[in-house]
């Protein structure tokens, strides 16, 4: 089954219980199993988490929208996030080492655990960042 | 998300409930923090805790840290299967105090 579905979401950290139940929807009009479609719900909202955590670092009640899409094509997932915050850079985005005990900087870690592959693309005029994260499933 | 906090002699036991994101950190913080620092004992019962985060993570990083300091520890208990996931994900099933 291929598909495709785009939502805005507020850059807000209100908003990613929204973006989370956006992606539990369109995962489950794909029937995936359970286990696989909470991993990429976790992958989603760290990426959205990111944006608002990062890209709006020190920008307080933005009226922004994020835009989160998610498409299957021949069985390959991609999950694009598109929003208008600082530019990422994105040589500087690294995870901490796992045995470095300290809260933060997991996020990035879960999401290269969970998917294939996250690059960054300057291909959108409208928008300042475009994150593309995909998986084969 | 919800809490409830039972007291028992030194051990004060936190039930947290529902989906745990960076929403509701400062909040899950504001709960758990002070009664560490108090230096009780803190159990953290997660059984109805349907999901958590990075941000979630790092509340259960702290609260273990602090309790170190304080001389007292963080047991966190009956981890529902969703959350044990990303707890060993990022592998730290060793390192927090897990029953």
């Amino acid at each position: 089954m291929d598909l495709s579905e785009s939502k805005d979401f507020l850059v807000h950290t209100a908003s990613l219980k929204e973006v989370r139940v956006f992606s539990r929807e369109v995962f489950d009009k794909l029937k995936l199993d359970n286990d696989l479609k909470e991993e990429l719900v976790l992958a989603i909202a760290e990426a959205a988490q990111n944006i608002v955590k990062h890209a709006y670092k020190g920008v307080e009640n933005t009226t922004d929208h994020m835009q989160i899409k998610i498409s299957l094509k021949d069985n390959n997932l991609e999950i694009g996030f598109f929003d208008k915050g600082k530019p990422v850079v994105a040589e500087n985005i690294q995870h901490r080492k796992l045995d470095d005990i300290k809260p933060g900087g997991l996020g990035t870690f879960f999401i290269k655990q969970i998917m294939d592959d996250a690059v960054f693309k300057k291909d959108q005029q409208q928008w300042v960042n475009h994150l593309i994260l995909s998986k084969k499933i | 998300m919800s809490y409830k906090i039972t007291e028992e002699g030194n051990i004060s036991t936190v039930f947290l409930n529902g989906e745990i994101d960076m929403d509701v950190t400062e909040k899950a913080k504001e709960v758990i923090l002070p009664i560490v620092e108090s230096g009780k004992e803190v159990h953290l019962n997660l059984k109805d805790v349907s999901y958590m985060d990075s941000s979630g993570i790092s509340v259960l990083i702290e609260s273990h840290q602090k309790a170190l300091e304080n001389n007292t520890k963080v047991v966190v208990k009956e981890v529902s299967k969703s959350v044990l996931k990303v707890i060993m994900m990022a592998k730290l099933e060793q390192i927090l105090n897990l029953e």
